[in-house]
């Protein structure tokens, strides 16, 4: 199950940096795709920030995990480098989980 | 980031300030494939499988993706589908890199796979197309090598740990998540694309098998982006 997820992911993403290497530049010039292509990455990071801060299985929760991500986004504003944001965010849900 | 292009300087100047940049931005997403190797780990994925993404896939965004959705119980197609439309942007790369790597054949597969955010940055608005082979070739190596490096010594961190909850790592999945998407963020159309998909996400989650309402914002950001064709 894990596999076949690492192994078509990886085989869709290589075909797809194959495809811009390969593919006459008119063919993805085209606005609408590029505009598609903006936006994707905004909208599945976003979706996938919400989703694994605020649900559990099918439940929508708060719990550690959200002060984690307000800690997150505090270093972002702050402008820490990427480690930070994401070692503040651990350590966080971390001492959250340890007084409660 | 371009402090190189000043046009007087001797070529050797040039061709040791791009290596040496190549290799500072290599450290610099080396630390990063610490944390996704750690994640990956927590998440549920095998050593062996980690750094199969990191080797194969090799593309942070869509691996750290699709560990996110295996180990929220997603499946195999949700975890693949949500890596590689995350990895549609390096397309777009491939098109502005073709004119300038000129390369075919063998070359032109090897170099596909180090198609990625840093190697593009380093690559693209050099003066000449030697500079620019060179930023690409340096970087894309260098990113490969450390990120790889980092990704295994992030798992073996990782698998000695006995609950990776304790030490909070499954809030470090978001937190990456949110540093990859806050450069993004400077206009108003990023916005009103991320609060729709967040919304959208949020609102399957009782309804669908995991992983499918990554899909559904990005389908929902996609109908915004066609509609609001005006602009």
């Amino acid at each position: 199950m894990i596999w076949a997820a690492v192994l078509a992911g990886s085989i869709g993403c290589y075909l797809l940096k194959l495809a811009g290497l390969s593919v006459p530049p008119k063919v993805l010039e085209n606005k609408a795709v590029q505009r598609i292509a903006a936006a994707l990455p905004v909208a599945l990071l976003s979706a996938l920030i919400v989703i694994q801060t605020f649900t559990t299985k099918h439940a929508l929760v708060v719990d550690a995990r959200a002060a984690g991500l307000a800690a997150a986004l505090i270093a972002v504003l702050l402008r820490a480098p990427f480690l930070v944001i994401v070692g503040v965010a651990a350590a966080t849900a971390a001492v959250i989980r340890l007084l409660t | 980031m371009d402090t190189e292009t000043r046009p007087e300087t001797e070529p050797e100047t040039d061709r040791r300030a791009i290596i040496r940049d190549a290799i500072g931005i290599g450290v610099a997403t080396g630390a990063y494939g610490l944390s996704f190797g750690a994640i990956s780990v927590a998440s549920g994925l095998s050593m062996v499988q980690t750094c199969a993404l990191s080797l194969l896939l090799f593309s942070g965004g869509s691996q750290f993706a699709l560990v996110g959705v295996l180990g929220a119980g997603g499946t195999a197609v949700a975890a693949a589908g949500t890596a590689v439309l995350l990895g549609s942007r390096n397309a777009l790369y491939g098109l502005r890199l073709a004119p300038l790597l000129k390369v075919r054949g063998i070359k032109k597969a090897g170099a596909a796979q180090l198609v990625i955010d840093e190697s593009t940055a380093m690559a693209v608005g050099r003066d000449s197309g030697r500079a620019a082979r060179l930023g690409f070739w340096a970087t894309g190596l260098s990113v490969f090598v450390l990120w790889n490096l980092g990704t295994l010594l992030g798992g073996i961190g990782a698998q000695a740990l006995s609950s990776p909850e304790a030490l909070g790592l499954d809030a470090a999945v978001p937190a990456a998540f949110l540093a990859l998407l806050a450069p993004r963020m400077r206009a108003r159309q990023p916005w009103v694309i991320a609060l729709t998909a967040a919304l959208v996400a949020l609102a399957a989650v009782p309804f669908v098998p995991a992983g499918v309402p990554v899909l559904l914002a990005a389908a929902a950001a996609t109908v915004l982006v066609l509609k609001g064709r005006a602009k």
